[in-house]
């Protein structure tokens, strides 16, 4: 049995150990905010913080989250307001949005670590996670408005 | 939630009216064809499109599209897919503009697909706003009316002396005013005013047209709430995973299913149904692999054992290809325009230029891989589906199970991206045969690899440029031949040549001031399931025609863009339909859209002068300009490059003007812009998909990478011509044809390198 907690709430999964945490989290739990892009660690659309870290959900295997706080788009904050969050809204960064919570999780915990970057941080930092729709320019200027405060 | 303009049926007396206002497309025999019909008041537009032509054209009907709740929430149906264009927003935006409502109390609700009650439904060909401006102003128009006429009713005076007034009916006279919602059921009695009679507002007085609101999901998106194709649960839902024959036309030989099934949370494997190829949207068939969850059933699919017969396509190999379409654009082929002599001209010519140009397939990779859930039962279907195409699927979902469409519901999800391949609805028709053979729910699930190994794909395109040029440096003769299989072949087994659409793609509507002009299109078979992609043929196309250009302009010592305008000519109508029998002009009338010189003119000049061009630059960087027409727009694009030592590149600055007309939300069409340049660095970085053994060799990001944020242009400027009240034209594609060649125009000022086949590859290394 693998405990762990996601978004602050006990969770366990008796199933296979070797499933991708993606999927745990999308069809067994519902949370469907993650985002399925590539599989392989490629895209970032499935990107989730465990640790407080932004990992790929969908080549992290169930047992490797056995304690660890899982965090997802749905619980970044309450109420939607994480200062990455209101920057993207501010800037319209979303076109079909589909890989933009994965971006959002991603840029969060970028400036958890560094709340100051710069460009090429934000280029370097951000180049995991693709955009098919191209909303680069917005990506990037959005996580610098978060960093200066919304 | 009650409706304020309730549905005809429970009032005889609208239904009469209501109905005589119904005008439906040319799919109703023998019915009005009326797409955005005349206005009297002299400030109403008064072009037509060719909406009434697409299949069960408008639907105008206030009643089905806007409702008003007792609250004063005024709730607009959006019958067009969001794929993030930002349609579900612009065109409700049109309706609340003319029902002068707060935006803040708007609510946008997504119709189901239904084409005989909504009209069209196909969220393609960038044509939603150009088709649906001016009905959803109507129906907006037309609400606006009737509770104008409740308000004077309740008020006992004249309907000219009331005014519609942000959510409110105002008389000045006495300063009496009501909300919309306490007028809503006495509104919701009276008649449908005639649409004909209804006076639109003049530009001046838009409140939301061209101004633009932020998209109604931006919330939803950035919480993680909004709702694409796989994010539907239902309970007892199955989940499933296919693996399909990895040639196009074969098909299952047998499988041995025993290591799928020990993989913990399969359930149950199973034959799925298939189709040969060509049979439109068909699904290609193969095994399911049923399980618990998506990851179970990807497991569970990789452990399969299947042998297949791969069929008439099993030799398909796209370097050989290459070279056979190459070849047959070096030979004189069937004459798709001809004016002048050009034949003649070059022989009789000072100089020929000669360019050869070849464009690989491309896969769409949307971030969202196909999904669909399906519920069937013996009797009803209902799907959840992220579709381009939600009347077309509902047809194709019932045909396949031999239901009436009215017995299937297709409900339309957000799409994460679509780029065309979701007009395609393969994927629902799977998860609706395996819901049926299943008893239960099913949710079907694409791995991106399957997305890359089963696209209806990007054509392959061989195109050849000879232009002759006289002695005083003038262009006198010009001759295309371009060779590409068709999407056509998608419908017609055997289909070889490129149909009116694509031919009309920037190819034999070449605009250029030449008076020798002949295009010849060769016969290209199909190997491969060939679709549309964002721009579809006008990307070749336009990417030979301006490399064609700056060839022309450097062989002769000139300036790229004053080239280019010297070729385009004096701004003017080009006279197309006499140049070419049967032109398909987007299907839209040549008289509201005509082929505007001057309009194409004045975007390059605009786009130019906005990019500095010609300014001072770095050692090996260089600008390139380009600018094509399509989907009735015109836009003109300059793209400055870098190339380092290692010839890498890098594109610090991007400058592109549009014009589309008449539009609703600007913010909308820069985020379009600034994507399609996205788009446009993939396609020539490294967008290439290529076939051995009628088998696709790529099959995830690392070997079909797109365009990261490291790489992006570091500026993306867009410039939007004003739209000086001119019929609305596209916006999704037409940014994606001109951004190809300004890219490669500017690799060659900046490197003295023609890029003539893409992608780029190794080719600067
Ligand atoms: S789905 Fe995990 S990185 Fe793409
Ligand atoms: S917004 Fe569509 S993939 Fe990023």
């Amino acid at each position: 049995m693998i405990k762990l907690t996601v978004n602050g709430e006990n969770h366990q999964w008796d199933g296979d150990p070797s499933l991708p945490l993606l999927w745990y989290l999308r069809d067994e739990s519902g949370l469907t905010g993650t985002k399925y892009g590539c599989g392989q660690a490629l895209c970032g659309a499935c990107t989730v913080h465990v640790g407080g870290q932004a990992v790929r959900s969908c080549i992290t295997a169930m047992e490797d989250v056995a304690d660890q706080k899982v965090v997802t788009i749905e619980g970044l904050h309450p109420s939607g307001e994480h200062p990455v969050q209101k920057a993207w809204r501010e800037l319209q960064v979303p076109q079909c949005g589909y890989c933009q919570t994965g971006q959002i999780m991603q840029a969060a915990a970028l400036l958890s670590d560094n709340p100051k970057p710069t460009d090429h941080q934000i280029r370097e930092q951000m180049a995991g996670n693709i955009c098919r729709c191209g909303c680069y320019n917005r990506i990037e200027a959005a996580i610098r408005l978060a960093s200066t405060g919304v | 939630m009650l409706h304020a303009f309730p549905h005809a049926a429970s009032s005889p007396a609208i239904e009469n009216v209501s109905r005589r206002h119904i005008l439906k497309g040319a799919a109703a025999a023998g019915s009005l064809v009326l797409a955005a019909p005349l206005a009297h008041a002299a400030t109403a537009p008064t072009y037509k499109t060719g909406a009434g032509d697409m299949p069960h054209g408008v639907v105008i009907d206030p009643n089905l599209f806007v409702s008003i709740a007792p609250d004063g929430t005024v709730t607009i149906v959006a019958h067009r897919s969001e794929m993030g264009t930002g349609v579900r927003t612009s065109l409700p935006m049109a309706l609340a503009d003319e029902l002068d409502a707060d935006w803040a109390r708007v609510k946008v609700v997504q119709a189901e697909g239904n084409e005989p009650k909504y009209g069209n439904q196909d969220t393609d060909g960038s044509r939603s706003t150009r088709h649906y401006l001016v009905p959803m102003r109507q129906m907006g128009a037309a609400a606006r009316t009737m509770l104008e006429q409740a308000a004077a009713q309740s008020w006992n005076v004249k309907p000219e002396e009331v005014k519609a007034s942000n959510h409110e009916i105002v008389h000045a006279a006495s300063g009496r005013r009501i909300g919309y919602g306490a007028l809503a059921a006495a509104a919701a009695k009276l008649p449908v005013p005639k649409i004909e009679t209804l006076r639109l507002k003049d530009e001046s007085e838009f409140r939301y047209i061209g101004k633009g609101v932020p998209i109604v999901d931006l919330h939803d998106i950035t919480t993680g709430k909004a709702r694409y194709g796989a994010d539907v649960r239902l309970t007892d839902m199955k989940y499933a995973v296919l693996v399909r024959p990895p040639v196009v036309g074969g098909k299952l030989v047998s499988f041995d299913s025993k290591d799928a099934l020990a993989v913990p949370g399969v359930e149950q494997v199973v034959e799925a149904q298939g189709w040969p190829w060509a049979s439109k949207f068909q699904p290609l068939g193969g095994v399911a692999v049923i399980a618990r969850n998506t990851g179970a059933a990807i497991k569970g699919r990789d452990a399969l054992k299947v042998v297949w017969d791969d069929g008439a396509n099993a030799k398909y190999d796209s370097d050989a290809y290459r070279a056979e379409l190459e070849d047959s654009v070096r030979k004189p082929a069937p004459v798709v325009r001809d004016e002048g002599d050009a034949d003649a001209a070059l022989k009789a010519a000072d100089k020929v230029i000669t360019g050869e140009y070849y464009l690989p397939h491309l896969a769409h990779v949307s971030m969202e891989p196909p999904a669909a859930t399906a519920n069937v039962t013996d009797t009803a279907a209902e799907i959840w589906a992220p579709v381009q195409s939600p009347g077309g699927t509902r047809d194709d979902v019932a045909k396949t199970l031999g239901l009436p469409p009215e017995a299937v519901k297709i409900n339309v999800t957000l799409l994460g991206g679509g780029f065309g391949r979701k007009s395609k609805c393969d994927y629902a028709i799977e998860a609706a045969l395996l819901s049926r053979k299943l008893k239960a729910p099913v949710r079907v699930q694409w791995t991106r690899e399957d997305d890359i190994h089963h696209d209806f794909y990007h054509t392959v395109s061989a195109e050849r440029i000879e232009a002759g040029i006289e002695k005083s440096g003038k262009v006198t003769a010009w001759r295309h031949r371009s060779a590409a299989p068709t999407f056509m072949s998608t419908f017609e087994p055997g289909a070889k040549t490129e149909s009116k659409l694509e031919l009309a793609m920037g190819f034999v509507d070449v605009p250029f001031a030449i008076p020798n002009i002949r295009c010849e299109n060769p016969d290209a078979a199909a190997h491969t399931r060939i679709g549309w992609f964002r721009a579809v043929s006008n990307i070749p196309h336009a990417f030979a025609v301006q490399s064609m250009v700056a060839e022309i302009a450097h062989a002769l010592g000139r300036d790229p863009k004053d080239m280019l305008l010297e070729m385009i000519g004096p701004p003017r109508i080009v006279d197309i339909a006499k140049s070419v029998k049967d032109y398909w002009n987007n299907g839209e009338p040549l008289d509201a859209y005509p082929i505007d010189a001057g309009r194409l003119r004045r975007v390059a000049e605009h786009v130019a002068d906005k990019a500095e061009w010609g300014r001072k630059l770095p050692a090996r960087h260089g600008l390139g300009i380009a600018v094509h027409r399509s989907f009735v727009s015109y836009i003109a694009t300059v793209v400055e490059v870098a190339v380092d030592e290692k010839g890498g590149i890098s594109v610090p600055r991007v400058d592109t003007a549009i014009d589309c007309g008449t539009y609703i939300n600007p913010e909308r069409i820069r985020s379009q812009m600034e994507g399609a340049a996205i788009m446009g660095l993939s396609l020539v970085k490294s967008g290439e998909i290529t076939f051995k053994n009628g088998r696709v060799q790529q099959s995830n990001f690392d070997d079909y990478p797109v365009a990261r944020i490291d790489e992006s242009p570091s500026v993306t400027n867009v410039h939007i011509m004003p739209g000086e009240n001119r019929p609305p034209s596209g916006v999704g594609e037409p940014g994606v044809p001109p951004f190809a060649p300004a890219l490669c125009n500017a690799i060659f000022a900046a490197t003295g390198k023609r890029i003539r086949r893409l992608p780029i590859g190794n080719q600067l290394a």
